[in-house]
């Protein structure tokens, strides 16, 4: 048969000699590779003591955006709905009321935001469709838990805290003072 | 009536034969495709439309066969009959091209950019002329023209600041109803469309000038915001109807109505004029009898994410293993979306955050 690659090789299926039945040698020498490992720099990380650090272009859990003034900049237009290739995205739109000013950018808002992770694939392209900056894949994961419906996000669960209302919430959402762990470690 | 005769007419290299008195556009529209020109203004249905906008305009590269000259300069199709060997180019001509990329460039300076807020959006005329002909940016860099808030009564919506004027409506009110209610007031770059003395119109079939809006400036009140046209499966239906033929479109999302419209043709023209009381009464699937899934352009955004048959796939899964499976999650415990007990589709308004909480509880 012909190989696809000039790499492959026969099996020796000829006797073992004297020394290789005593199969001791080739102990010692597998021993030796795993010795070898306890000296170099492990490639895994102890998570979640260690954390690594994440890509700019890491595309994890999603953030509702809120404008300068804090209100939010979500109109309901559905396209990110539309672009999902997992169908994870629903939503119902609400007109503004005039005292609702302050709330919402739009005169249309998303009344009920929901993205249901365990159908979410992350590829970002609810982010990438959104005309209002409104959707962003922040550098974080969804958190694990033990039951289904806890992976319904709701909007109050991926809207950023209001910037001018909820300072300390801000900051904590922004994550800049927590460092990942994994450089205080290594360098 | 005197014998018409039949005249030649050459339109991108394709010959058709039309009676004479065939405006070019009607001509275009025979041998269909990219062939017709866009319209914005012009609506087959109703007389004296066309003329306004200049987005159909063509080259015509040889007037006639009596006289080969050819027209000086582009001309508006819909208003241009034809003549016995008139040679057309629109399509093949750059001259057109870049001559609609303008008109597409002034319909918009004082369009406003609120797509995703905008009802009409997947359906908008403007939205597909924008993107077949236009150009990307605009350069355009003064306050865009605004008015104030002006009610036309609390089923028809009317957003001025997203009107081109091409004046269907008008025509349309003039033509279906007998007593004109709303017109065009105001001149040049103030003028907009608007009832005098804000009165509402209430004829019983004013509900069509909805339909005939090319863009998002008059809208469904009883749809709004409701949902997006690309969520909802366009059904042919029909009913009894007293007052008209009762044959609509009925927008559906699961089994509840969003909102119903008019029959459109391949063109975006209304078939068959609807009453209102078709239009913004009907809200269930019961009150209609569903003939077929209405024919969406392949293209069209309104196709994407549905399977386009009245047949629903039956649960098999049951019969096979014997017993109802055990569901590791229903949705519709944990979702707040789509409650069980809050129908958008039979407020009668749009929703807002009164409609979201009352139901909670």
């Amino acid at each position: 048969m012909q190989t696809l690659t000039n790499r492959s090789e026969n099996v020796d299926r000829s006797p073992m000699t004297f020394v290789e039945s005593l199969y001791l040698p080739a102990i010692v020498k597998g021993m030796g590779i795993t010795l070898k490992h306890f000296f170099k720099k492990p490639a895994t990380y102890s998570y979640p003591e260690v954390k690594r650090p994440f890509s700019p272009v890491f595309r994890g859990l999603h953030v509702l955006n809120r404008d300068e003034e804090g209100r939010e900049r979500c109109t309901a237009c559905g396209l990110c709905a539309l672009a999902c290739p997992a169908e994870a995205i629903t939503m119902e739109a609400a007109e503004r009321l005039p005292e609702e000013e302050n709330l919402y950018r739009e005169e249309k808002y998303a009344a009920k935001y929901e993205i249901n992770m365990l159908r979410c694939i992350f590829c970002g392209m609810c982010e990438e469709a959104c005309p209002k900056d409104a959707i962003y894949l922040s550098e974080t994961f969804t958190p694990s838990d033990y039951a289904r419906k806890k992976f319904i996000y709701a909007k109050e669960d991926m809207l950023i805290p209001n910037k001018n209302t909820e300072k300390e919430d801000y900051e904590k959402a922004l994550g800049k003072d927590v460092p990942t762990t994994a450089s205080a470690f290594f360098d | 009536m005197a014998d018409v005769p039949n005249f030649k007419v050459t339109i991108d290299n394709i010959t058709v034969e039309v009676p004479a008195g065939t405006t070019i556009l009607e001509a275009a529209r025979k041998i269909g495709g990219d062939i017709a020109p866009p319209t914005m203004c012009y609506y087959s249905k109703l007389k004296g439309s066309g003329g306004k906008c200049r987005t159909c305009l063509v080259e015509v590269s040889k007037g006639s066969e009596k006289d080969p000259r050819p027209m000086p300069k582009l001309m508006a199709s819909c208003r241009t009959t034809v003549m016995d060997g008139m040679e057309v180019k629109n399509i093949t001509s750059d001259r057109v091209k870049d001559a609609r990329a303008g008109v597409v460039e002034f319909l918009l300076i004082n369009h406003p950019l609120d797509c995703p807020i905008c009802d009409q959006a997947g359906e908008c005329k403007l939205q597909d002329l924008g993107y077949d002909h236009g150009k990307a940016g605009t350069r355009y860099e003064f306050q865009r023209r605004t008015f104030p808030k002006h009610n036309l009564g609390d089923k028809i919506q009317l957003h001025m600041t997203r009107c081109i004027l091409c004046y269907r409506c008008v025509m349309t009110a003039e033509q279906l109803t007998k007593k004109r209610e709303h017109g065009v007031v105001d001149r040049g770059d103030h003028a907009q469309i608007a009832s005098y003395l804000d009165q509402h119109l209430d004829n019983e079939f004013i509900g069509n000038i909805i339909d005939v809006c090319p863009v998002g400036a008059l809208t469904d009140r009883t749809f709004r915001f409701k949902n997006r046209v690309w969520f909802l499966k366009p059904l042919n239906a029909h009913r009894d109807c007293p007052t008209c033929s009762g044959k609509v479109t009925i927008w559906n999302r699961g089994d509840e109505v969003f909102r119903v419209t008019a029959r459109k043709d391949q063109w975006g023209e209304v078939e068959d004029w609807i009453c209102n009381e078709c239009r913004f009464e009907k809200k269930k699937t019961s009150d209609w009898v569903i003939e077929e899934v209405s024919p969406v352009s392949r293209h069209s955004v309104i196709n994407q994410n549905k399977y386009f048959n009245l047949d629903k796939p039956k649960e098999t899964i049951d019969e096979i293993i014997g017993k109802k499976p055990r569901l590791f999650l229903d949705i519709h415990n944990v979702s707040k979306v789509n409650e069980k007990n809050r129908d958008l589709s039979m407020i009668e308004g749009p929703a807002n955050s009164k409609d979201f909480k009352n139901k909670q509880q």
